[in-house]
């Protein structure tokens, strides 16, 4: 009952208890925060629109990105996942979501800012079907945590149109 | 006849009732391990609602040693979301983030391309021959939840088998030698 072993489990036992707990609550706190982040995305250019090898349609743009996500950090933060993706709907599939730029903000300092580049993965369509397509540009970020449940939402921005003849 | 009756006296003397008990207590353990496990893979959908993460692919974000909550909904897979999937042919779940989603009308079929946040290049390389998308079923879960470090024990335990056996081994003993 007192012996060394009977202690050391005991002592690890709890040990570990509270630290799950810990956890638990630290995930929980994160409901509380107030978070209102804030982003607008301009096409400052289209560097060239044209098939590639395979047959796809392929765009180049040069993006201009402006975001506050300071409030979407927490005590409980690590890092915040940001990325833009282009959304359109075409003919034989009802939603195409490409991925265009990323970045990770590992603090609350980085989370304010205004970048300007040309899209970082490239923008393919499975088919021809990029010419003349409305699209809509969301901004999305995935909080992921020191501890606990990750949080993802989004921002969508629409009203974005590419060129109607290759070039 | 005094040989087999000290004989007869010392095997009566080992308790049968306690070395039962100890048995069923130890039965009981690893079942209620099971039970737990199982019922985790009903509630979260997926064969698998916890793995390790194994490689640094996903740094900063998931570390070597880190541990993920997997769920499995009817939900469309969408850019941005952690899958975790199995390749064809190869048995080692792998942890990236979607970057690219085709979804087909009407029947819900999807084509998606991950990329782990840490790697310079989508996963096509990954892929079985011949494969540039991964469909549904390749799929087994979205990461929901993190804890840090935790998952050390698993790869220790794997990538030195020694271990386990030397807790294995103490674990047997301490039982048998327990005076209750």
């Amino acid at each position: 009952m007192h012996s060394f072993g009977y202690r050391a489990n005991a002592l690890l036992t709890f040990a570990l208890t509270i630290l799950a707990f810990m956890c638990a609550i630290a995930s929980f706190s994160d409901n509380f925060s107030n978070q209102t982040p804030s982003a607008q995305i301009q096409i400052l250019n289209i560097n060239w629109f044209q098939e590639e090898p395979h047959g796809n349609d392929e765009v180049s743009l040069t993006l201009n990105i402006t975001a506050d996500l300071q409030s979407l950090f927490t005590w409980n933060t690590k890092q915040v996942f940001a990325f833009v993706a282009a959304e359109y709907k075409t003919s034989k599939n009802s939603l195409n979501q490409v991925s265009l730029w990323d970045a990770i903000i590992p603090e609350k300092e980085h989370a304010k800012f205004w970048i300007q580049i040309s899209n970082k993965y490239p923008f393919i369509d499975k088919g021809h079907n990029l010419r003349g397509k409305d699209f809509n540009l969301t901004l999305h970020w995935h909080v992921m945590p020191k501890t606990g449940k990750m949080l993802a939402d989004k921002i969508v921005m629409s009203g974005y149109r590419l060129p109607d003849a290759y070039r | 006849m005094g040989l087999v009756g000290e004989t007869v006296d010392s095997i009566k003397s080992i308790k049968i009732r306690q070395l039962l008990t100890q048995a069923v207590t130890l039965g009981m353990i690893v079942t209620s391990a099971l039970i737990i496990w199982k019922a985790l893979m009903c509630v979260t959908g997926t064969e698998s609602p916890v793995v390790v993460v194994l490689s640094g692919s996903m740094e900063p974000g998931f570390k070597r040693g880190d541990i993920l909550f997997l769920t499995m909904t009817k939900d469309p897979i969408r850019t941005g979301e952690i899958v975790v999937f199995n390749v064809d042919g190869r048995d080692i779940p792998i942890v990236h983030r979607a970057i690219k989603v085709h979804e087909r009308e009407n029947t819900g079929h999807v084509d998606v391309l991950t990329k782990g946040d840490n790697n310079d290049v989508d996963d096509i390389g990954l892929y079985a021959d011949g494969q540039f998308w991964l469909h549904r079923h390749h799929i087994m879960g979205r990461a929901v939840g993190f804890l840090p470090y935790v998952g050390w024990v698993t790869i220790i335990m794997s990538e030195k088998p020694i271990i386990k056996y030397i807790l294995i081994g103490a674990l047997g003993l301490l039982v048998i030698t327990s005076k209750d």
